[in-house]
């Protein structure tokens, strides 16, 4: 059996396909003869020309989904095209909030398991199979499913290079939202968007970020500041997120976002494997830890054994003379 | 308000983990505890479920380990249902949800917490495919829940900040770590859990078939397990006063400034 078929969720955000959609049309051609998008949220055709650029022939659109969650919506439309025939060997879906709602809904409605958190594909024996990064990112376990098609595949950000393939459009077609009841019965009242300066943290080309070894929630300033010098981002450990220190939509790591800048500071990180899941993909790393054992330094192409309340400040104040 | 609570138990984080030599999956005997990131889960549900509700527990163990769930209990917890089978070892994310489905039908609550995502397994799909199962609407990645009127107010992480959802009840709510600060249980309650119900029941009790779950349930095998491939430490610079300079000929190297 080969692999004929994979459809992409497409997610947009800011009128755009997320980078991850990219990534993974950009896989998906390269496995399977025809691929397809999957578009919700309205403007299916302002995106067609992107996503067809990156290897989708078709966009398969739900429309404007009226201020609903899409989990439940998007799994439903999907489970009935599905039923009605039109199967695809594989589901690709971009580790994102809604991504993960509509996998578990889709797995669910059609009784297949879903495989998460998968950092690459590959082919063998005409099936995919995917691969994970477990224990820190130490090892990497390869697993595969053995029932019925079609695979679901939830991937992270950052797994493979989003590559445009120089094709025209994608032609859009319309599937109809079957009505699914109470399960799709939140919706969303008021968006909040949390102001942010300099790149976004998982396409930045410097990423810059703080944990527990700061101390104080106000010492985070000096990775703010540092991240700013650099024209990086700001990131940070879950320790000081659960802390409260930052908000979450800063967290670096398995439960938050997976980064491969061009370089990684971590300041004041020890390295628990829930971080390095998410960072060590970094070309050029620097740690400054003031713990000699501290595992990040395993990881780090400079390591810095100090105090970070001595070395960012001087490390800022040289960086400002200079320019 | 009732609330059910999903509540892992998992191996200790600090221990060094383990995989079955033959089947690759984690190896989860022996000593259980609960899973920090279903701790405020259940501070959530403590809080929600007010004087004239309760806290109900839902697990899912191989090994009809309880010790996690003491701790649950201990923090205020009224009573827990863990599904205990060996029929249970490999099940995989969908047939957890499964058991957890059948459980919790029989509590039938006004809202069903989760974590986003286990420590341990992380696979961070359970709680959305259990409400499917249920039939229930779903809030997933809340960083604040409050419940008024019937309808559960939640702020959802997004990627750009957060989104206001509002859901009515029964629904199912996956909270992030930090939603709220869990409480330490106190001697009296630790004391007070050692006598609280913890009914356990089997996979044939819920009515499910053995072949929903387990190994064969989950129609997915993990192939091979090979070491990643290392990256190696570089240059170690013990700070006297002037490693900020190393780091600047680190950024000039790398043309960054």
């Amino acid at each position: 059996m080969a692999i004929d078929t994979i459809w992409v969720l497409a997610e947009q955000q800011d009128g755009a396909p997320v980078p991850t959609a990219l990534e993974l049309l950009t896989q998906a051609r390269a496995m399977a003869g025809t691929v397809k998008a999957v578009t919700w949220g309205g403007g299916a055709e302002g995106l067609a020309g992107t996503l067809g650029e990156y290897g989708a022939q078709v966009v398969y659109d739900l429309g404007d989904l009226g201020g609903k969650l899409p989990g439940p919506l998007v799994a439903a439309a999907l489970a009935e095209r599905v039923r009605s025939g039109d199967q695809p060997d594989a589901i690709f879906v971009p580790t994102t909030y809604d991504g993960r709602d509509i996998a578990g809904r889709l797995s669910a409605r059609l009784d297949v398991p879903v495989l998460t958190n998968v950092v690459g594909l590959v082919e063998e024996n005409g099936e995919l199979r995917s691969e994970h990064a477990v224990f820190g990112g130490t090892q990497i376990v390869t697993a595969r499913f053995t029932g019925a098609r079609p695979g679901i595949f939830v991937i992270r950000a950052k797994s493979f290079p989003a590559e445009s393939a120089g094709g025209g459009p994608a032609s859009v077609e319309t599937l109809t939202v079957p009505e699914v009841g109470a399960v799709s019965a939140a919706s969303v009242q008021q968006r909040h968007v949390e102001e942010r300066s300099g790149p976004k943290l998982d396409e930045a080309d410097v990423v810059v970020s703080g944990g527990r070894g700061l101390g104080a929630a106000e010492h985070y300033a000096l990775v703010e500041e540092l991240a700013r010098l650099l024209h990086g981002a700001a990131g940070a450990s879950r320790a000081i997120v659960d802390a409260g220190w930052v908000p979450y939509s800063h967290q670096v790591g398995q439960t938050g976002k997976t980064v491969k800048p061009t370089l990684y500071i971590a300041c004041g990180i020890s390295g628990a494997t829930q971080h390095l899941v998410g960072m060590k993909g970094a070309k050029h790393i620097i740690a400054i830890n003031k713990d000699p054992e501290a595992p990040i330094f395993s990881v780090a192409d400079l390591g810095i054994v100090g105090d970070v309340h001595k070395v960012l400040p001087k490390l800022i104040e040289a960086l400002k003379a200079r320019s | 308000m009732n609330v059910v609570v999903c509540a892992k138990q998992i191996p200790d984080p600090a221990a060094p983990p383990a995989l079955d030599p033959e089947r690759h999956t984690l190896v989860r005997d022996g000593k259980l505890i609960l899973d920090d990131s279903d701790a405020y889960g259940v501070e959530m549900g403590l809080q929600l479920a007010g004087d004239d509700g309760e806290v109900t527990l839902v697990s899912m163990a191989p090994n009809g380990e309880v010790s996690g769930l003491r701790t649950a209990l201990a923090m205020g917890a009224a009573k827990a249902i863990l599904v205990s089978d060996e029929a249970l070892r490999g099940t995989d994310a969908l047939g957890t949800a499964k058991v957890l489905a059948k459980a919790i039908e029989r509590v039938n609550p006004d809202l069903v917490i989760a974590a986003t995502e286990s420590t341990d397994g992380y696979t961070g799909t359970t709680p959305v495919q259990l409400a499917e199962l249920l039939g229930l609407p779903s809030v997933t990645f809340a960083k604040k829940v409050t419940v008024e009127g019937g309808k559960v107010r939640v702020e959802r992480q997004t990627e750009a900040g957060y989104d206001e959802v509002e859901c009515p009840l029964p629904c199912v709510v996956t909270v992030t770590a930090g939603v709220v600060e869990p409480r330490y249980p106190s001697f009296k309650g630790i004391m007070a859990a050692k006598s609280k119900p913890v009914e356990q029941l089997t996979v044939a009790d819920l009515g499910l078939s053995p072949d929903e779950v387990g190994f064969g349930g989950a129609r997915q095998e993990i192939v091979s397990v090979v070491p990643a491939e290392e990256r190696g430490a570089g240059e170690i610079v013990t700070d006297e006063g002037d490693a900020h300079e190393r780091i600047i000929q680190f950024l000039e190297q790398l043309k960054l400034i």
